[in-house]
């Protein structure tokens, strides 16, 4: 028989003004095994841990039950208490009575009710826990950044210079992300390429750090410390190590009509092309879509005037297998699709566009050499009207995204004064229904667009933007003023909402990291735990996470490094001891484990066993590999034969707990 | 919330509550300059509590039910649903017709179709 102590929480009023906690503590100690029970303000405190550890040595506890908040909260802080007190800390149960409990109902009565269910249930397994060990695993010292954009740069400098090796994988031929299209950088207006690209350069000659541009992630395999992944390395039909950026084939390629992503599609490239002049690494790459060569076999015009002899047009993608301790996600994100808002003319005049297709108008790398001129006539534009909010903080409904984009406001300021300030001869109007500007010199800046620049900020949105007659009539209200306006403008710029980028689902899927319903990754804490996905080894940097602008991703990509850096200087992990085991004699050799669990943690083998006839007979059982298993418990639901159980949550211990509640 | 604001909230199933005041519907409302309340104040007369102002307004009979407003706003709070309710709460009322049988020859014009003639009456009428 276990000597069982328990401790109430009252969390101070949180589980106490709901729960009577006096009545729990002495309804648990008349349970069988129960030496001691009892209750206290805060167990989680110094205090309280104190009490439960000089319990267990007066008393000689051999099992503790903790009726307080989740164990996702407080379980390591009480098991590692106990472990202090010389009790092995899987003999540690937690009820939860906090959020389970105390925080969803309203009744005292029903609470408490409940709140002695949970604890009884706890008691009941903690009979049936026996002591655990946890082994270790090594941990490679070698991180993987899946996203070339500023937040994985950042994060990949600083863990290498950490002195760990750091790959980044790019799906782009170049990295540099969405601020590389950036013209000016808000609230002190540098120049976006003066500060992105030197980060650029350094990523590609920092030894530590290695860019697979082009590339892309096929597969994860493997848990925190010791994960395996497969990259594909997309032909990009030019040698890396030959091509020298010259560009002459750029110049040279025929097939010149192919959209220009990088300004987004508002000029042509070349089937052969250098997305940009800072691009990193600056390599060329073919377009497989519009290349004659590839889908004729008739030109070739590049591979011969290629001094370096780079051009090779039988390249084919490469599968590249690693193994990494930590994955940091840095996905990024776009601006939203604007078909479906019909009422902007977006698909109708070529004058009314993004936020982003403005910035390259406004860059002197971009389609008109950083001249603003009208898309569809190439004049002078004289007045301008920006939308902010364009399918921003949407009612959830398939046209746009519930989420207030947070970077529009302030870049929507930052496009008005630099219009002002280039032409002094323009009208600009700002319709906006909220102006967000919190942060460090934000609302200053927005201040002076309105006040030195001289920008119409009307408080109210644009109803309908209709082209007439080479203008755009644009009908909008005027809240604060009370009135309807009617702007004649040569131009609409729509501030789009962003949203992540459509990659990271599926990267999502394969780290086994969590989401939320708009496709952000999900934070194992909000408050406390930011940078880090619930899934363990797995860390977020970026708008991946969230929307943010450049300075606080830069901050969240070095505090993502800093949390790596701290997992990789260890050199072993301690293991989760609460893993799935088999029982070889009941196993039947039906592969049902083997096929469920996501870990790739189960292989069979074939063992000789005895048969009744005393003859010896080979059977194919299931073994699983401690060191991979998360204890997930798949397998143990999908056994027929109940042969898989998993050590600290076995079949027993759970119905026992089922029993104790239902009794 | 009074019966008045309940009953309005009911028929049109609209929760002005949802309105984060951006003034879209009234920036694509083609009735605007005819109007005496605009469909952002509807909203918020309806959220407020002001309905029956809004129910004695003449102004709720210029609202064409273009559904222009319920077709952009970003928050589904659909004000032209909220000005339906308002009218058919007013028609619940005893005595208070809209359009009257007898008013019926004054407003015909060769141009206007009978069957709007006929759609309005029982829009409009008990």
């Amino acid at each position: 028989m276990q000597r069982i102590g328990v401790f109430v929480c009252w969390c101070g009023s949180n589980i106490a003004a709901t729960v009577d906690v006096q009545a729990v503590s002495d309804a648990l100690a008349q349970e069988p095994g129960v030496v001691l029970s009892t209750n206290y303000q805060y167990m989680c405190s110094q205090a309280g841990q104190e009490m439960i550890q000089s319990a267990i040595r007066e008393h000689g506890l051999t099992g503790v039950v903790i009726c307080s908040c989740s164990p996702r909260m407080h379980e390591a802080t009480f098991r590692k208490a106990c472990q202090k007190a010389g009790l092995n800390p899987y003999m540690v149960e937690i009820a939860n009575i906090r959020e389970q409990c105390s925080w969803i109902h309203k009744e005292k009565a029903t609470a408490t009710e409940k709140a002695i269910a949970l604890g009884k249930a706890a008691v009941a397994k903690v009979h049936l826990n026996a002591p655990l060990t946890a082994g270790q695993s090594p941990v490679t010292k070698r991180a993987l950044v899946i996203g070339g954009g500023i937040a994985g740069i950042q994060t990949a400098l600083d863990i290498a210079d950490a002195g760990f090796a750091v790959d980044i994988v790019e799906i782009q031929p170049t990295i540099g992300g969405n601020m590389a299209q950036i013209d000016k950088t808000f609230p002190t207006l540098d120049c976006d390429a003066c500060i992105l690209t030197p980060k650029m350069v350094d990523a590609a000659q920092n030894d530590k750090n290695h860019i697979l541009s082009y590339s892309q992630v096929e597969q994860v395999q493997g848990f925190v410390g010791n994960f395996t992944v497969t990259i594909r390395k997309k032909a990009r039909y030019v040698d890396e190590t030959r091509c020298t950026g010259c560009g002459l084939c750029t110049e040279k390629c025929p097939q010149k009509k192919v959209p220009n992503e990088f300004n987004l599609g508002m000029d042509n490239r070349r089937a052969i092309y250098i997305p940009f002049a800072q691009a990193v690494p600056k390599v060329a790459v073919i377009d497989p879509n519009y290349c004659t060569m590839l889908n004729t076999g008739k030109c070739g015009v590049c591979s011969k005037i290629c001094t370096a002899g780079a051009i090779n047009y039988h390249q084919k993608d490469e599968l590249i297998t690693r193994q990494y301790g930590a994955i940091v996600a840095a996905t990024g994100f776009n601006p939203i699709s604007m078909e479906k808002f019909d009422e902007y003319a977006y698909s109708q005049s070529p004058d009314v566009v993004t936020s982003l297709e403005f910035e390259r108008l406004m860059n002197a790398a971009g389609p008109t050499g950083g001249v603003l001129l009208r898309p569809s006539d190439g004049q002078h534009p004289h007045t301008l009207v920006f939308v902010q909010c364009v399918g921003s903080r949407c009612d959830g409904g398939e046209k746009g995204k519930p989420y207030c984009s947070k970077i529009c406001c302030m870049y929507t300021a930052k496009h008005a004064m630099l219009t002002r300030e280039k032409y002094p001869d323009t009208e600009v109007y700002v319709f906006y229904i909220d102006v967000r500007t919190p942060g460090k010199n934000f609302d200053e800046f927005y201040r002076r667009a309105v006040e030195e620049y001289g920008v119409h900020y009307v408080k109210g949105m644009v109803g309908k933007v209709v082209p007439e007659n080479g203008k755009l009539h644009v009908q909008a209200s005027d809240l604060l003023g009370g009135r309807q306006l009617h702007i004649d403008a040569d131009m609409v710029v729509l501030a789009a909402a962003i949203e992540p980028d459509k990659s990271a689902r599926p990267l999502a899927t394969m780290l086994t990291a969590s989401m939320d319903t708009n496709d952000f990754f999900t934070e194992a804490h909000p408050k406390l735990r930011p940078v880090e996905s619930p899934t363990a080894g797995v860390f977020l940097s970026g708008v991946c996470q969230g929307p943010k602008d450049i300075p606080e991703t830069v901050a969240q990509a070095g505090a993502a490094a800093a949390k790596v850096i701290g997992l990789l200087t260890k050199d072993h992990l301690t293991c989760n001891p609460c893993v799935a085991h088999s029982d070889e004699a009941m196993c039947n050799g039906c592969s049902a484990c083997e096929k469920v669990c996501p870990y790739g943690a189960i292989t069979y083998e074939s063992k000789p066993f005895r048969a009744p006839d005393r003859s010896t007979v080979l059977r194919r059982v299931a073994q699983v590999n401690p060191a991979v298993c998360q204890g997930c418990g798949a397998c143990t639901v999908a056994c027929p034969s109940g042969a898989m159980d998993l050590l600290g949550f076995s079949n027993q211990q759970i119905l026992a707990e089922v029993d104790a509640i239902c009794k | 919330m009074s019966d008045l604001m309940q009953t309005v909230q009911r028929i049109s199933g609209v929760n002005p509550r949802k309105c984060m005041k951006c003034g879209k519907c009234t920036a694509s409302c083609p009735a605007y300059d005819e109007m005496e309340y605009h469909p952002h104040q509807f909203v918020d007369m309806v959220a407020s509590g002001r309905v029956d102002e809004l129910l004695r307004s003449k102004g709720i009979y210029d609202c064409l039910s273009c559904f222009a407003c319920v077709e952009r706003c970003p928050r589904s709070v659909e004000p032209a649903a909220l000005i339906e309710a308002v009218r058919v709460a007013v028609l619940r009322e005893q005595g208070c017709n809209h359009l009257k049988p007898q008013q019926i020859p004054q407003r015909l014009d060769e141009d206007l179709p009978q069957q709007a003639i006929t759609a309005a009456f029982r829009k409009y009428s008990k």
